[in-house]
């Protein structure tokens, strides 16, 4: 029961130092931290049936010479619904970069009428039924998005959500710097 | 001595007597306004009891939100991880920041119908319109369904 | 060239800062006279240089220069020029800016009210003001610096303040909530010069006690604004939510209520010495706490600030050198033995000791509830969130205030050292009896009904104020007549009669407003009407209405009283055309005894709308009481005792002996 004196007084010590894990382990709770293995590698090789004209396709060497920003997404997404209006006011604001729409294990009926009523920010939107180019990519779920440098290198893998602030913080810091 | 024994007994008695009162109000605190969050999906698949005060988060379904022709200020919605859907009923004024297609949170509870009866709808949207929790609650629901897509 | 100027100024009180942080107290140490005489022209000229840089940032927003980022995201040409100015503080760089700036302020004010001051210890207080100050000032430049410029693309107009914002409350409420964070720094400093001297004596705590009082003061009216503001701009009819950011705004406050009568005991008894130090460092750590919490987006709130957990990382390694530090240096110096003075059961010292247990007990309770989501996260994992509703406070907060009320009006009557229980007794039987009585009668022949709730409010309010008046009109009657005994009344004794007046108010409009409030969520369609009482409240409909930068929704709401009419209320519901957003509205009839509260809902079907209608009877006795409160602890400061020049010099306190300093 009876704690010597001066010990006593190293207890507010101890309750604030407990505290502060907590607080710091609050704000550390919430990072997409998702290690990659393929940024700073080649965008993997692919050829993959167009989203709105089947007989078409979009391959990887379409997507050379100027800086593209991959988006993998599905109906079946939330977050992905989440971020579709912000993805269609980037792309409309961010001209000189290309929009790709991965549509990734996904009904591509419900994908098409989904663009088509809330806006397409895709320049090239491919289907991904399979999932194999998710695969390729190491995508763990939607979505994803990648920014793809001239050279068709990956600089960077983000994984949740994007809207205005993920743009302006991380998004268009690195294209500013490879362009 | 004797007296300054008993003095200390007293004092003793007392911070064991209001020790036991503090913890005694704390839990029952605890149990009045502690909401534990859940999923649509985590409703359906039973997580939460009938009756059980609860919070709520998802998606407001398109299309969903009913409010003409009900009595009074009662209005019906059901709110979506995109997974599983939960009906909402309630009564009152809804939030500014409440829309189809956008995040909500609510308080409630579920009725024996399986209604999700909404005590308060919250209005608690940071700057980008949506609520860290509905965030989590979709990112959850959308690895359950990417999980379910792998497994295809 | 204005907002570099600003930046540059910040830069320099930087510079200052360091110095004031550094050479005081390295002078306190080695006995350099003019290294600690350094502190006062220090002190001026960072303030100098702070209200230098926020003129500039104000300067330029008044001016809408959008290439500063700060303006481009936080102001609007169309925004009326004095929310212009208020948005300023309306968001995270500007608001740090002004925490700073007020940090600035009361360090130049200890410098300029300090002629009785030892210079060893105001070299010491101010270089603690001083290393706050830097390390405030150094998170505020190098990672939330207002002044930032958009180099490219600087647009034409900004995006505007958040309407929420846009609000007499918010020009008034941020600056009187920091004032009253920020003053507790003084009772900090003070605590940690005393431990760094080994001198916690009864000049430490006379010292200690106006500066806390004035930052109780302002942090009391902070509150209350802030409380008002949501009562009218939320549009919920709500005053108090339990919302995270009140609640670190709450603790701060309780936690500094403690610190005033443990301050009290000790300059007078030379008690509870230790206690009080940590009272004093809990005071403004809490405060810091809040300010954390508020910026790091650690718990998401209405009125939170944007979300950066990297920002959060260098707060908390701030929080960590300054709360960390002072409590270490706590555990260390802090005295072991019990002061001299002894006390019997009864006596004084006793109830403010239950005075600080009681409202510790609910500061912790608070910050369990606040913390609690994230607790339950770290053990069991982030799927598992868990919320903690306004229930859980109310079923832990009332009990303690009510304990609180009860224990106060005995105290009333209390002594030093030893009160007896016969004269509890004597003084105390009639008053009980009386207000039990006339707590009983009063509110059931007024509402003809039984509320228990109602019914013990008024008890405690009428135990409280009954107590008070007694204990005035005793101290006064020795005089020659009442008045001149009034007079004879010290100010300081003045200041807590008043203050406890004022709780009492509050006791009361919580109490009744809760009680009593009538609240009504109805759907109208335009003729339509509800009665609530002897009102009767008919929807007109909604017009539209063009306001300078939003389009309203107004909705005209006719009150008959009695059957006659009595007013036309305008509730609206307003789009701001910058960003789109939505905006409550609510038209509020204030009334001494009652207020009307309308807020119009969403549309419901042809010309049917949903309206909040609410009469909330005794709910500005709420801010009324705070205001009172806030009275007396600005009365207690003008008391002329804290103004004598002598004191320092008394042989006795110069030694170091703990003396109590008698009064009368």
């Amino acid at each position: 029961m009876q704690i010597s004196g001066r010990a006593k007084l190293f207890v507010p010590v101890v309750i604030f130092l407990s505290m502060l894990a907590l607080l710091l382990f609050g704000l550390g709770r919430d990072p997409n931290l998702v290690p990659s293995a393929l940024v700073n590698r080649p965008l993997p090789e692919f050829t993959k049936p167009d989203l709105f004209d089947a007989s078409a396709t979009v391959s990887s060497t379409q997507l050379r010479g100027g800086i593209f920003v991959v988006n993998v997404w599905a109906t079946w997404c939330p977050p992905c619904h989440a971020e579709h209006p912000y993805l269609v006011e980037i792309s409309e604001r961010e001209t000189d970069i290309t929009f790709v729409g991965v549509n990734y294990k996904d009904d591509a009926d419900a994908a098409r009428a989904f663009l088509q009523e809330r806006g397409n920010p895709f320049k090239f939107s491919l289907t991904d039924l399979d999932g194999s180019l998710g695969i390729d990519l190491g995508v763990a779920g939607a979505p994803e998005t990648f920014i793809v440098d001239s050279t068709g290198t990956i600089v960077y893998r983000h994984v949740g959500m994007i809207d205005n602030k993920v743009w302006a913080t991380i998004f268009a810091p690195l294209i500013a710097k490879i362009q | 001595m004797q007296n300054s024994r008993k003095q200390k007994l007293m004092i003793v008695l007392f911070i064991l007597f209001g020790s036991a009162v503090t913890v005694g109000l704390v839990l029952y605190a605890f149990n009045q306004g502690l909401n534990v969050f859940f999923t649509p999906t985590e409703i359906v698949d039973g997580k939460a009891s009938t009756g059980q005060n609860i919070r709520i988060g998802g998606m407001v379904k398109q299309g969903s939100l009913v409010k003409d022709g009900l009595k009074g200020a009662h209005i019906e919605f059901v709110t979506t991880d995109f997974n599983e859907e939960i009906p909402v009923a309630f009564t009152g004024v809804l939030p500014d920041l409440f829309r189809e297609g956008q995040g909500v949170v609510a308080d409630g509870y579920i009725d024996a119908d399986g209604v999700f009866q909404a005590t308060s709808i919250l209005a608690k949207h940071d700057e980008n319109y949506m609520s860290s929790e509905v965030k989590a609650a979709l990112e959850a629901g959308a690895k359950k369904q990417t999980k379910a897509a792998v497994n295809l | 060239m204005i907002p570099e100027l600003g930046n540059f100024a910040l830069m320099l009180a930087l510079c200052l800062a360091s110095l004031q942080a550094v050479v005081p107290m390295a002078g306190s140490f080695t006995n350099n006279q003019l290294w600690m005489s350094l502190a006062r022209p220090l002190s001026s000229g960072l303030w100098v240089f702070m209200v230098l840089s926020f003129s500039c940032l104000a300067y330029a927003f008044l001016h809408d220069d959008f290439t500063v980022a700060y303006i481009a995201r936080n102001s609007n040409t169309l925004l009326p020029v004095y929310y212009k100015f208020a948005a300023v503080w309306g968001a995270h760089e500007g608001s740090l800016l002004l925490w700073v700036l007020i940090l600035a302020t009361w360090g130049y004010a200890v410098s300029l009210l300090s002629s009785n001051l030892p210079l060893d210890i105001l070299a010491r207080v101010l270089s603690v003001m001083g290393i706050i100050t830097s390390g405030f000032l150094a998170f505020l430049l190098f990672t939330s610096n207002p002044f930032e410029r958009l180099l490219l693309n600087a647009p034409t107009e900004g995006t505007d303040l958040n309407p929420l914002l846009q609000d007499f409350g918010l020009i008034i409420h941020p600056p009187f909530l920091y004032m009253g964070y920020v003053g507790f720094s003084v009772a900090f400093s003070f605590a940690i010069a005393a431990l760094l001297t080994g001198r916690l004596d009864a000049a430490w705590a006379r010292w200690t006690r106006p500066w806390t009082n004035a930052a109780w003061a302002f942090l009391t009216c902070g509150i209350a604004l802030g409380s008002w503001w949501a009562y009218y701009e939320l549009g919920w009819g709500g005053w108090w939510f339990w919302d995270p950011v009140e609640n670190v705004s709450f603790m701060p406050w309780l936690v500094g209520t403690a610190l005033i009568h443990s301050l009290a005991v000790t300059e007078k008894r030379g008690v509870f010495k230790s206690w009080t130090v940590l009272l004093a460092i809990a005071a403004f750590s809490l405060s810091l706490l809040g300010a954390f919490i508020v910026r790091s987006g650690l718990i998401t709130s209405v009125h939170a600030f944007a979300v950066d957990p990297a920002r959060g990382i260098v707060l908390l390694t701030l929080l960590l050198l300054i709360i960390g530090s002072s409590l270490v240096l706590y555990a260390i110096r802090a005295p072991v033995v019990m002061g001299t003075a002894t006390y019997g059961s009864w006596s004084r010292e006793v109830f403010l000791l239950i005075n600080n247990i009681i409202l510790v007990v609910a500061t912790a309770m608070i910050l369990l509830g606040t913390l609690f989501p994230l607790i339950h996260e770290a053990i069991y994992g982030e799927a598992n969130r868990v919320s903690i509703g306004a229930p859980y406070f109310n079923a832990l907060f009332l009990p303690l205030m009510a304990l609180l009320a009860m224990f106060l009006g005995l105290a009333t009557f209390s002594r030093w050292k030893k009160t007896s229980l016969d004269y509890f007794k004597q003084q105390t039987g009639k008053l009980l009896l009386a207000a039990v009585s006339l707590g009983i009668v009063i509110p059931f022949l007024v509402t003809a009904k039984v509320n228990m709730g109602a019914m013990f409010a008024v008890i405690l309010a009428l135990w409280i104020i009954g107590s008070i008046a007694k204990d005035v009109v005793s101290k006064a009657r020795n005089k020659q007549n009442l008045l001149a005994g009034l007079r004879s009344l010290s100010l300081s004794y003045c200041g807590m009669q008043v203050a406890h007046f004022g709780f009492a108010i509050v006791v009361l409009g919580i109490c009744l407003t809760s009680h009593y409030s009538v609240e009504e969520d109805v759907r109208l369609a335009t003729g339509e009407s509800i009665s609530i009482g002897k009102y009767e409240f008919r929807f007109d409909g909604v017009v539209e209405r063009e306001g300078p930068n939003y389009t309203a929704n107004s909705a005209t709401i006719q009150v008959f009283q009695n059957g006659e009419e009595y007013l036309t209320m305008h509730p609206e519901k307003r789009i701001y055309h910058a960003r789109g957003d939505v905006q409550t509205e609510a038209d509020i009839q204030i009334g001494l005894f009652r207020d009307l509260f309308t807020a119009l809902g969403d549309p419901r079907g042809d010309d049917a709308w949903v309206v909040r209608i609410h009469v909330k009877p005794f709910v500005i006795w709420i801010w009324m009481g705070a205001f009172i409160m806030a009275l007396g602890g600005i009365t207690a400061i003008l008391d002329k005792r804290y103004r004598s020049k002598k004191l320092v010099n008394s042989p006795v306190l110069e030694a170091g002996v703990m003396q109590p300093v008698l009064e009368h």
